[in-house]
């Protein structure tokens, strides 16, 4: 489907201490898209989507939810997004399942309906025999699932996500990603913060990174990452290594006695340099990437923004 | 019925509900101490007090108290509902869940107002079945006397969903009820008929609007008022419509609620 899940048109907000959070920042999100929303703290993201919920007034700037104004049908343009908040907001004196058909009736969908779509939501999500409970009670990874739970019991056709893995464990983390994939694939059109880049790259189809309330770069995931030049690989050997190792045509640093650090030209052949050095006599057990190369990319965009 | 219309009516039994059953849950904390308080009015005002007075109007003292206490009950308990329930949200930061959904402003208020009403009408009765032991209960225009509490308690809701837009920490839920609330009903003509005023007491009395709905009601119950009955519902009138307006114009504006 063509249609725009979202779109922005030059969004200001200033707050009232004169605080200027956006400087008229565009977006335009394609409806099935898993768009990424980067950008180091303060930088505008929070704001951008309270702003798209409504939990923020913006200055001036025009606002689409599939091709709905916000300012003239907010009500249609509403029921299409769920909203997974960066903190835990539930009412914790409720229990889990009074939660989810509540939001449900917040939406204009009827108890009786509500109440089997809640069940399949909380069975779906690990929750169902914790129903009874009152939210205080969950871990907080449960609480995160409540939160999706919650955002998702309408069907909202854009899901966002504003640092939804925070503080979640590695277990929680994975899970999340399977059943943000699986939305996505059935659909949903997502959009994520995270300061988790890992996260955004393997992820997100598309990307954009804002800092100081403007938008520094927009584009697929792929062009982006394909602006990296070169990468860093560390490499662990089976062989000690001396430190004045050399290799004709690399720059490396020797770590410790079985490992290295290499920088290599995104256009080098990785299997090329292993083979090299197996011809020196140096057997690679594995390797990994030093950073991810989104965050190399970043790092870089964002400090040349702050200079 | 439109798809917007079919949405406020589904969301606003929702927030209903949601406050019925919040103020339930804990009704030990909100059925019970109105009563208790009640009572200890009764002994001492009532009975200990009341027998050195004697009548007031040809009712017993204890009789004649009744309506305004019934009263306090009512408009406290309305107040206390939404202003509490209103705040904690907002501390808790689970009104989002409102924010972000498709309810329009009258909707939130509308549910909160009702769920005040509710919890004002609920003590109401309690109040009421608790009086029994001591009063001979007495109803001249049951109508009126329930459009009374009826307008009083959506009133004093609407008061305590205002307070609670403005609160910006626990002080300030509690500083409208202590010092604007209690002092004005206390003084409103409970214990006291206006006539028993000295001069410019009479005339400073008249000015408080909790007056005018503690004579409506003791009027609607006891068929005796100290001011005009039609100019009190005026003015009951009056200050819901106020109350009305400021409370959709600071919800549209987002106070409180909307950064």
């Amino acid at each position: 489907m063509d249609s725009l899940a979202l779109t922005i048109k030059e969004l200001t907000k200033t707050y009232s201490n004169g605080f200027k959070a956006l400087h008229g920042i565009n977006l335009e999100i394609p409806h099935g898209d898993f768009f990424a929303l980067l950008g180091p703290n303060g930088a505008g993201k929070s704001t951008t989507i309270g702003i798209i919920t409504s939990l923020i007034k913006k200055t001036s700037g025009e606002i689409k939810i599939y091709d709905i104004d916000i300012d003239k049908d907010f009500v249609t343009a509403k029921t299409h997004i769920g909203l997974v908040p960066q903190e835990v907001n539930f009412n914790t004196f409720e229990p889990i399942h009074e939660i989810i058909v509540n939001q449900a009736g917040y939406y204009g969908v009827p108890r009786n309906i509500a109440i089997p779509e809640a069940e399949q939501l909380l069975k779906k999500l690990g929750l169902w025999e914790k129903r009874k409970q009152f939210s205080r009670k969950l871990s907080g990874g449960m609480q995160r699932r409540l939160m999706v739970a919650r955002a998702l019991i309408h069907k909202p056709k854009l899901l966002i996500l504003d640092e939804p893995t925070a503080g979640a464990d590695v277990e929680v983390r994975r899970l999340m990603w399977d059943y943000l994939k699986f939305l996505n694939e059935n659909g949903t059109t997502i959009i994520l913060t995270t300061h988790y880049l890992e996260e955004a790259e393997n992820l997100c189809k598309n990307i954009a990174i804002i800092d100081d309330g403007k938008i520094l770069e927009n584009s697929s995931m792929k062009d982006f990452l394909s602006q990296l030049k070169n990468e860093k690989f560390i490499l662990y050997t089976e062989n000690k290594i001396s430190k004045e190792f050399t290799l004709k045509g690399h720059r490396f640093s020797v770590i410790d006695d079985n490992t290295i650090e290499v920088s290599l030209s995104t256009e080098s052949d990785i299997n090329s340099l292993i083979n090299e050095l197996s011809n020196k006599g140096i057997k690679v057990k594995s390797l990994k990437n030093k950073t991810s190369r989104l965050e190399e990319l970043f790092m870089r965009l964002v400090v040349k923004n702050d200079k | 019925m439109t798809s917007n219309l079919k949405i406020q009516i589904v969301a606003y039994n929702t927030i209903v509900r949601k406050e019925v059953l919040r103020f339930s849950r804990i009704w030990k904390q909100t059925l019970i101490p109105p009563v208790i308080t009640n009572i200890l009015y009764f002994i001492i005002f009532g009975n200990l007090i009341g027998e050195r007075i004697g009548e007031i109007e040809s009712f017993r003292y204890t009789d004649f108290i009744f309506p305004g206490l019934l009263l306090m009950s009512v408009i406290t308990h309305s107040y206390t509902n939404t202003v509490s329930s209103l705040y904690i949200s907002k501390y808790h930061r689970y009104i989002e869940e409102l924010l972000v959904s498709p309810i329009e402003n009258y909707t939130i208020l509308a549910g909160y107002i009702t769920g005040g009403v509710i919890r004002g009408i609920s003590v109401g009765i309690v109040v009421i079945i608790a009086a029994q032991l001591f009063i001979t209960f007495t109803v001249s225009n049951i109508m009126l006397m329930l459009l009374v509490i009826l307008l009083s308690s959506t009133l004093f809701s609407m008061c305590g969903f205002l307070n609670g837009l403005f609160a910006n920490d626990w002080d300030d839920i509690n500083v409208i009820p202590t010092f604007i609330m209690t002092p004005l009903t206390y003084l409103g003509g409970i214990f006291f008929s206006i006539s028993m005023l000295p001069g410019i007491w009479k005339d400073i009395a008249l000015i408080n609007p909790i007056l005018y709905l503690i004579n409506a009601l003791r009027y609607s119950m006891l068929g005796i008022t100290d001011v005009s009955i039609v100019f009190a519902f005026f003015i009951i009138l009056i200050f819901n419509l106020i109350m009305v307006s400021l409370c959709l114009y600071f919800l549209n504006i987002g106070q409180g609620l909307r950064s």
